[in-house]
């Protein structure tokens, strides 16, 4: 029997979710999970805008921190339910992303990396300067979801570990879905045209400039989820989510897992996530081991993690 | 009046180390297309370096000439284990690689040099000098001349030499300049090295004024960047004029309207630029062959 490579990508997605709990020694790793599963979101959406389309993007994480921000600033200012904040940072991110978007995405290459990099960094510096309302660089606490005692009243009763591994990773799958629905959509085809060569697109009569937006703004609204997420788990924030870093980070686990898959881009985040996680025995080599890995395979594995270790596999089974 | 004249000195001495970051960035994308984030740990190794040779005791010249020496050294191991291997990578994974270089050298710098924040002496002194009611700092006038000498140096190599001809006959086209029998390997590493040395001087200018320590590269790398950006890439006098532009604005912001914001004012004006002109000031209009 064959099958899609969309079911197959959900199917092992839903099993790693569901099934990874049994091999956990201890509660800690649902946390790291739920990790994994936050930063792989934002991942999913940078797979649609450099994966799909061609894009690149250098300032995501300020996307991120307008929807951690969100869910920190709403429910104190205006009443909202944390829930309901989430709604509003990304769509937010959305109308912001239209905004910043129409113009810059007229811009190429680098040109466009940089424009992106200026509105990470004005997010930033707007999050970091305005202290009376965001605390500074000192960062805000956030509101409790208060979902977890809903579900214990229901008679479902988590750990708070067990609760937002368990979010985020129903979530993470719902996004993936979205996402491998767009891939095999005449939108997705057209995206992937343009990534191939703009001007033959146009010529076919693809609407560039558009549907350039549309990643864009998909893109900045899975970022923006990531963020709150983050936020209402850590139920503290700091500028950092916004920083020039973490857009990097976003980027470089897309890119390093395999930026054409939706899998091998939720791999990268992964192995990055985990990283720092195994090196806290090696503080000191954290950096050094970073710089390392993120050189080395985009030296020999040009392609990504992912994508090399199943050519490896599958040319084995030949 | 005086109080212009203030905010102008500071920002031509800060458009000055924006401005030879912004020429280190050029040469490099000349030669390969790649834009070198790491450019700004050439600085802090420039700075960090001497500081380092100065504190063992030898003259500060020797120092800074050994700190520009071995950060080219640096530059061209740098182009000969990661750039070259992955030429014709895309532009998103050449950023990943000079990225990750640069928080490799950064973690190597802490390694080796702790989190501690350094300087060294000003070569001339610290007596500011009075001009028309304003003050400047020697030093200042240290970093805006290298910056000047930097970049007359480098209009005649490219212009006057034949070694500067064959830079820009393969920054053209890479395989017609092989065929005309142009060692563009050899390019490739005068370019980094050049590049990397350029970077280091930077850091040997600036750190009596602006202090090292092991992560001060990224800040000169997206500031050096967004100059060069704002130029017109791969303009040499883009990169100097963006550069001094850069430090103008940042500096006219912080006097007149708020300190927390002359990066943002920055970055703002950049965005205008590109917006009107999509490929910078400087930048020549390009034609996409399909």
């Amino acid at each position: 029997m064959k099958i899609s490579a969309k079911s197959a990508t959900l199917l092992v997605l839903v099993v790693l979710v569901a099934l990874s709990p049994m091999l956990f020694p201890s509660g800690y790793y649902y946390r790291v999970g739920a990790l994994i599963f936050v930063n792989a979101i934002a991942v999913t959406g940078i797979v649609i805008l450099t994966g799909y389309a061609g894009q690149i993007s250098l300032g995501h994480a300020g996307f991120a921190g307008i929807g951690a921000y969100a869910c920190a600033l709403a429910p104190v200012h205006l009443g909202l339910h944390p829930a309901l904040a989430l709604v509003l940072g990304a769509a937010i991110s959305a109308v912001l992303a239209f905004l910043v978007g129409r113009p810059i995405l007229r811009l190429k290459g680098y040109y466009l990396g940089v424009a992106t990099l200026g509105f990470g960094i004005l997010v930033s510096m707007v999050l970091n300067n305005e202290r009376q309302l965001t605390g500074g660089p000192d960062g805000m606490e956030v509101p409790e979801l208060g979902l977890r005692g809903l579900l214990r009243d229901a008679g479902i009763d988590l750990t708070n570990g067990q609760f937002w591994y368990f979010l985020c990773g129903i979530i993470l799958i719902l996004a993936a879905w979205l996402a491998l629905n767009l891939f095999n959509s005449p939108t997705g085809r057209a995206l992937r045209a343009l990534h191939g060569s703009e001007v033959a697109a146009r010529t076919v009569g693809v609407d560039v400039a558009r549907l350039k937006l549309q990643a864009f703004v998909i893109s900045a609204v899975y970022a923006s989820v990531s963020g709150s997420l983050l936020a209402l788990q850590n139920k503290f924030i700091t500028p950092d989510v916004a920083g020039f870093m973490h857009s990097i980070e976003m980027v470089t686990m897309a890119v390093l897992g395999g930026v054409g898959s939706v899998l091998g881009a939720i791999f990268g985040a992964a192995v990055l996530t985990l990283l720092p996680q195994v090196l806290t025995v090696f503080a000191e080599y954290e950096q050094l081991v970073l710089g390392l890995v993120m050189m080395l395979v985009m030296i020999f594995l040009p392609q990504g993690l992912l994508p090399s270790i199943l050519r490896k596999v599958r040319g084995k089974d030949e | 009046m005086a109080e212009l004249l203030q905010f102008l000195f500071s920002g031509v001495t800060v458009g000055a180390v924006y401005a030879l970051v912004a020429l280190g960035f050029t040469i490099i994308y000349n030669a390969s297309d790649v834009v070198n984030f790491a450019q700004g740990e050439f600085v802090m190794l420039g700075g960090m370096l001497t500081f380092v040779c100065h504190a063992a005791g030898l003259p500060l010249p020797l120092a800074a000439l050994i700190a520009i020496v071995v950060t080219s050294a640096i530059g061209v191991a740098m182009n000969k284990l990661a750039i070259e291997p992955a030429r014709g990578a895309p532009v998103v994974s050449l950023i990943i690689i000079t990225i990750g270089a640069s928080i490799f050298i950064r973690g190597g710098a802490q390694l080796l040099f702790g989190k501690q924040i350094h300087s060294f002496p000003a070569f001339s002194g610290d007596t500011p000098l009075r001009i028309g009611g304003a003050t400047i700092l020697p030093q200042s006038l240290w970093v805006i001349g290298g910056a000047v000498v930097v970049f007359v140096g480098l209009w005649l190599f490219f212009t006057r030499t034949l070694t500067g001809r064959a830079v820009l006959a393969t920054s053209n086209n890479r395989l017609a300049a092989q065929l005309v029998g142009i060692n563009t390997g050899f390019v490739m590493t005068l370019s980094f090295a050049l590049s990397a040395g350029i970077g280091a001087l930077a850091g040997v200018l600036a750190t009596p004024i602006t202090l090292t320590s092991y992560d001060v590269g990224l800040a000169f790398a997206l500031k050096g960047f967004a100059a060069a950006m704002l130029g017109g890439m791969g303009n040499p006098k883009g990169a100097l004029a963006g550069g001094f532009l850069l430090g103008l604005i940042e500096a006219l912001t912080a006097g007149y309207l708020s300190s927390q914001y002359k990066d943002a004012a920055a970055f703002v004006v950049i965005l205008l630029v590109l917006f009107f002109m999509p490929q910078g000031l400087f930048g020549a209009k390009s034609t996409e062959r399909v």
